[in-house]
């Protein structure tokens, strides 16, 4: 159950990334004055009649990202509650202090009328909670505490390791470069693709074109990377199904990505365009996460022998009180 | 206390600061009176004063104004079709929504501040005036006259950036700007089409040419003034003109497309 509730926190963070970038791509950001009220209104209790324009895309992300906010304070309890294993314990608080977090900064960035760095690491903070509830989606799940033994013992490739943690960091890195560009309304600065003013390099350059380039410049960087990646799992574990399958659905979210990236600049930033990018952005990354921590897991093994193999809990476990044992079991750092 | 509650009350400390540095943020809407204060009377002696008048022309064929896509509000729609009034030009080639405007050489006298404030109401989804001048320090009272709402977006560079919502049929918000700025942009994020623009002046001597693009600006002491006109598509224009004492001129602009 705690897996399933897992799944279904990080299933509406994606849904909530998508509404964000609905929120950047019809410009409603502002529509919504106040905050945390809707124009005076106490957020649930606002009529829905009232929802027009671009109220409608601000106040359902504000909705959205209330529900999340509520879904990630149930599964931090319940992890403190349920979850022997220490740094999966935290992996919850630390989501429920990114999500207070980011609310906060979407909060300010409205207040404050959308000072570019507020609004920049209101985006990417979003990424980083959608990588940690997709993590503890994971970590939760049966496969992850049977250590994907069905398969035979995980491999412990360190190459895959390192190319895979790479190829994770530089699609965040392209995705806070992305955020950069739209939030400084760099999207169109190139107005071409896939050249860019009729040249492979732009022949004039200012900011919002040295930004967007460096968007464009990313994603050859990042599509080497993920091929550099899913290239070692098909050629060195075809047989493991825990990382075939992430690098399949990388690629083909690399494919959908790069297509809809030409899109969003060929359609001039379409709006619901330009959100499929930004949320197929995020899902390129956490799948890419997924796949480095799933190349990474014989490196949690240590106690995995000790666990209970429904449920991955330690063989034994202390509860001294109503917040569990102050000292750690062998099970914690599975 | 035990770790994990030590962890949870620093969560929670530092979720209120920050909630509470963000509430303060708010507070940057508040509009502070001007430096100077204005004098209570006119320095201008009445028995020279003259006037400028003239009219806005446009020559060419404009393209025709976009029409507004008003179906993200039932309200709004039902108001009937509409296109954004970019261009308003009379059976004469006058162009309205114009902003003329002594730009240069009054000096430094000071005038006071009318006592009446300038309205601008929010009305069948659209700003009007969609293009006014006020003063330093003069009352602008916005009001909601739709049945719908609206927020209300300053976007200046010189004055405090402000953005109110106004969800209820004649709610009103009265401001102030502290210091001048030609053209200062309104919008409203809710009905992308709506747009209006200020100009904010510390004299009183504008106008925004009306029916035939007529304009006047009355009660100028004698000098040589820049005046410029503004047009929202078309960008600005200047000419030089001299008064005498009790002297009219009148002078025109020509925009073209």
């Amino acid at each position: 159950m705690l897996h399933l509730f897992a799944m279904l926190v990080a299933a509406t963070t994606g849904i909530l990334i998508f509404a964000g970038g609905l929120v950047t791509s019809t410009e409603s950001g502002l529509s919504v004055p106040d905050w945390p009220n809707t124009y005076g209104y106490f957020m649930f209790f606002f009529p829905l009649e009232k929802m027009v324009g671009g109220i409608r895309y601000e106040h359902t992300h504000r909705l959205i990202a209330s529900t999340v906010g509520f879904l990630i304070v149930i599964l931090a309890a319940w992890l403190w509650r349920a979850e022997t294993r220490r740094w999966v314990r935290r992996l919850g608080y630390l989501a429920l202090a990114a999500v207070i977090t980011q609310g906060v900064l979407g909060g300010i960035t409205v207040l404050w009328y959308l000072p570019d760095p507020i609004s920049i690491a209101h985006a990417s903070l979003a990424q980083l909670v959608f990588c940690l509830t997709m993590t503890i989606a994971l970590v939760t799940s049966q496969g992850w505490k049977r250590a994907y033994a069905t398969n035979g013992p995980a491999p412990d490739d360190l190459t895959l390791q390192r190319v895979a943690a790479v190829t994770t960091g530089l699609i965040y890195l392209q995705i806070v470069v992305g955020a950069t560009m739209r939030h400084t309304g760099a999207g169109l600065a190139i107005p071409d693709f896939p050249l860019m003013f009729g040249q492979l390099i732009p022949p004039q350059w200012d900011p919002k074109i040295a930004i967007h380039f460096a968007h464009r410049l990313g994603a050859v960087i990042v599509s080497l990377a993920i091929l550099a990646t899913t290239g070692h799992v098909f050629y060195h574990h075809k047989s493991r199904s825990e990382l075939r399958r992430p690098a399949m659905l990388l690629l083909a979210l690399l494919l959908v990505q790069v297509t809809l990236g030409a899109l969003t600049v060929l359609s001039k930033k379409e709006f619901i365009i330009n959100s499929l990018h930004v949320v197929t952005g995020a899902s390129v990354l956490v799948t890419s996460l997924v796949l480095t921590l799933r190349a990474h897991r014989a490196r949690f093994a240590a106690g995995s022998k000790e666990q209970d193999p429904a449920y991955g809990r330690p063989m034994t476990v202390r509860r001294t009180g109503p917040f569990g044992p102050a000292n750690s079991t062998a099970g914690d750092h599975a | 206390m035990h770790p994990r509650l030590r962890l949870l009350a620093c969560v929670a400390t530092l979720s209120m600061a920050v909630i509470l540095a963000a509430c303060s943020g708010g507070a940057k809407e508040e509009s502070t009176a001007p430096k100077d204060a204005a004098p209570a009377t006119n320095p201008v002696d009445p028995s020279t004063a003259g006037a400028i008048t003239g009219v806005v022309t446009l020559q060419g064929t404009p393209p025709p104004n976009p029409p507004i896509n008003m179906s993200s509000d039932p309200y709004c729609m039902k108001l009937g079709a509409a296109t954004t009034p970019v261009f308003v030009v009379s059976d004469d080639s006058g162009l309205e929504n114009v902003f003329v405007y002594v730009k240069d050489g009054l000096g430094n006298l000071k005038f006071p501040v009318p006592p009446s404030p300038v309205v601008l109401d929010q009305k069948g989804c659209s700003y009007t005036p969609r293009v006014f001048g006020i003063q330093v320090g003069q009352s602008l009272d916005i009001v909601n006259s739709d049945e719908t709402l609206h927020n209300i977006h300053a976007l200046p560079m010189a004055n405090r950036e402000f953005n109110r919502g106004q969800a209820l049929q004649g709610m009103k918000y009265t401001t102030t700007f502290t210091a001048p700025e030609v053209m200062l942009p309104f919008k409203c994020d809710v009905h992308k089409w709506m747009n209006a623009w200020v100009g904010v002046l510390e004299h009183p001597f504008y106008a925004t040419s009306g029916k035939a693009g007529a304009f006047a600006l009355a009660g100028l002491p004698p000098g040589t003034y820049t005046i410029e006109a503004w047009h929202e598509k078309l960008g600005k224009q200047t000419q030089q003109v001299t008064l005498g004492p009790k002297e009219s001129k009148k002078i025109s602009f020509v925009f073209k497309v």
